[in-house]
């Protein structure tokens, strides 16, 4: 405005013509690119609503079910939803999912950052596409088969292993086992973890193959072997890649339903022995109960995916978030 | 062995001494003889035990000698060479054997008869019987959601590469990446308490699929974006400068210029949801007989079908072998997905790049 004043000689409002374009060429003023505009934003707000319908219909039900239990939802050992008085609580759940998962994590984040190095630094340039092309697949395996293998293939092989650690590490009383079938806490972290490497593989491979040439290089200039470069150049590069790489791991994890379903043989208590048969999931309890729940009962399954919803809704939060703010990080970087 | 063909000595300058390629591969044959000595002497029966203590002696083996010939930090080298490799071998295992048994219980009974009857009058623990029921019910389920999730993913994701600025945008992004984590019994408890609960419908076909579009939606709005994000602006501004209207740039140029890889994502998205089973067995519910309506009624589905012939077997192997068979058909389709997918997305390269 204070230009166009002070240059009144000049031809009248050059400047904000080249300014406008873009207001034009975005502002819907013709009629199909007004309804296309209002398709695609309908989409987007449309999964919105969708993300906010799924919260608020599990928490409509969720909340007549624990309005209607009789004990304390967080604490209480028991599923009887359908009993006088109804009395149902998620303590057994919560401690076989956290358990099983993080069994999962311990096992696989250290074989998936192995294989991911063996990708990226180890292995001869022949092998590492083919190897990588197969991981892919594997991770569109779908649950239910590494379920009927874990359940007539894994859990039979594992009777000797289970007998070994009772005999050595029995004294814990985490790994005493009593001699039944393994379909335990333990077994089924030992398959999730087969089923999360895909992933953790996948992502860690990514991270630890944008380490930049000349930190490898310079290490190896100054002498470093192959896994001294790897210490200080590739790891603290990758590290929180990796992160955010096991927690999307640990969301999948989380909330695996079918491969758990068939190979635990579930109990609802809670015991100190990983390697005996009981405990149980959020997810497996929900697909093992299903059949015989009543409307009462299936709101109080209801209630217990909600917490798994929340959970996981944190879980992979988090994890998008240490990886946008990564992506932020190496931008500037480059 | 090692020690008669390198000398032991310090390492002296620049020159140090170095053990020979073989020397990896010979303690490696040492300690798997070694462990299967010890087991068969243990009179341990499981594969895994001799396995993890030829890995564990094959570690101590050459961090041992190298540590004496080499020196501490080409050791730790060796010792971290040998750990990955061992954490490699041990992710290969039992993949391996998931295909392997897969495949060897699979071909059993898969058979013309197999693919084309239904379980209607078979009893669970008879031979005989089939998938047809499953496989006409996984078609239609995945192909309603495929119908659901697709106009719906690629609309969002066109607004979100061509017009999306600002704060909305950058929410359905996050919700987006946060979707892709939803379990999927999760988004089937919400079809659940929202269409059933609810609304009072019937279990049916559709109502699966409706979940199925959930867990698909995510990852076609990712994959779609990341494919017009590769589309060169020059084509967008080149259409803009003739006059063509932007919705009709975004059909005509933008759309068709990344076709090759929207269908390849949309490929890979049918794929994973093709093997979800837990949103169908609280949907669909089960039925062993044909049904062709998919909005009526219970039916059948592949992964509903490989759980109902593990879970209702009572152990008996006809039940086991049709379950291997189902699981076998199942992977083979997925398989076949995935590899066509990657092929157009291979095929179709060079012109997203042009």
């Amino acid at each position: 405005m204070d230009i166009s004043v002070e240059n009144d000689t000049a031809p009248p409002t050059p400047l904000p013509a080249p300014a406008r374009p873009g207001d034009s060429a975005r502002g819907a003023t013709r009629p199909g690119d007004r309804i296309f505009l209002a398709l695609s934003r309908g989409s987007g707000v449309f999964l919105l609503l969708l993300m906010a319908a799924i919260a608020v219909f599990l928490s409509l039900r969720a909340a007549s079910a624990i309005g209607k239990d009789e004990a304390n939802f967080f604490t209480t050992f028991e599923w009887n939803p359908t009993g006088d008085p109804p009395a149902f609580g998620i303590a057994v759940l919560a401690f076989g999912t956290v358990v099983s998962s993080v069994i999962a994590l311990a096992i696989a984040v250290p074989v998936s950052v192995g294989i991911a190095l063996f990708l990226t630094h180890y292995a001869p340039r022949r092998l590492g596409g083919p190897i990588a092309y197969v991981i892919d697949l594997l991770a569109a395996v779908p649950s239910i088969v590494y379920g009927l293998w874990g359940a007539l293939v894994l859990v039979p092989h594992l009777g000797g292993l289970y007998a070994w650690l009772d005999e050595y590490l029995g004294w814990t009383g985490v790994f005493e086992w009593n001699g039944g079938a393994p379909r335990a806490l333990f077994t089924v972290g030992i398959l999730l973890a087969i089923m999360i490497l895909p992933i953790i593989t996948n992502v860690s491979r990514e991270i630890f193959r944008q380490v930049p040439r000349t930190h490898e290089e310079a290490a190896l200039a100054l002498g470093a072997t192959r896994w001294e470069v790897v210490r200080m150049a590739v790891l603290p590069y990758g590290r929180s890649g990796v992160v955010s790489a096991s927690m999307l791991g640990l969301g999948r994890a989380l909330g695996e339903t079918m491969a758990v379903a068939m190979v635990l043989s579930p109990t609802f208590d809670i015991q100190a022995s990983l390697l005996d048969p009981g405990g149980g999931t959020f997810a497996q309890n929900i697909a093992s109960k299903f059949n015989e729940a009543t409307t009462d009962g299936r709101d109080a399954l209801i209630a217990s995916g909600l917490v798994l919803f929340v959970i996981t809704l944190l879980v992979n939060g988090t994890a998008r978030l240490i990886i946008e703010r990564r992506k932020e990080f190496s931008g500037a970087n480059a | 062995m090692s020690r008669t063909s390198v000398p032991a000595r310090r390492p002296a300058g620049l020159k140090a001494a170095t053990l020979p390629k073989w020397f990896p591969w010979a303690v490696a044959a040492g300690s798997v003889a070694l462990g299967l000595g010890i087991s068969t002497a243990a009179g341990l029966d499981s594969g895994i035990q001799w396995a993890l203590i030829a890995a564990l002696l094959f570690v101590a083996g050459s961090y041992g000698i190298s540590a004496r010939l080499e020196g501490r930090r080409q050791a730790k080298d060796r010792v971290a060479t040998s750990l990955i490799w061992v954490a490699f071998l041990l992710a290969v295992v039992p993949l391996a054997s998931l295909v392997y048994e897969t495949v060897r219980r699979g071909t059993k009974v898969l058979d013309g008869h197999f693919l084309t009857h239904s379980m209607g009058v078979v009893a669970d623990t008879e031979t005989g019987g089939g998938i047809y029921h499953a496989l006409l019910g996984t078609l239609e389920q995945v192909g309603i959601a495929t119908a659901i999730a697709v106009p719906i993913g690629v609309l969002t994701a066109i607004y979100l590469v061509e017009y999306g600025r600002g704060r909305l945008a950058k929410a359905i992004t996050f919700f987006v990446d946060v979707m892709t984590g939803i379990p999927s019994i999760v988004a089937g408890l919400f079809v659940l308490s929202l269409w059933i609960v609810v609304l009072g419908m019937g279990y049916s076909g559709f109502a699966g699929s409706m979940a199925l579009a959930i867990l698909m939606l995510p990852v076609v709005v990712r994959s779609t974006e990341e494919m017009l994000k590769l589309v060169p602006n020059e084509l967008r501004e080149a259409s803009l400068a003739l006059g063509v209207p932007k919705w009709r740039t975004i059909l005509k140029v933008v759309l068709p210029t990344s076709v090759g890889g929207i269908t390849t994502g949309v490929m890979l998205a049918v794929a994973r949801i093709t093997g979800e089973t837990a949103p169908l067995l609280l949907l669909v519910w089960v039925t062993n007989f044909i049904n062709a309506n998919p909005f009526q009624d219970p039916q059948a589905s592949l992964p509903v079908y490989i759980y109902l012939q593990y879970a209702n077997s009572g152990g008996s192997g006809a039940a086991y072998d049709r379950a291997w068979a189902g699981a076998l058909v199942l992977i083979a389709f997925i398989m076949i997905l995935n590899l066509v997918a990657r092929g157009i997305a291979r095929w179709k390269a060079p012109q997203a790049g042009r």
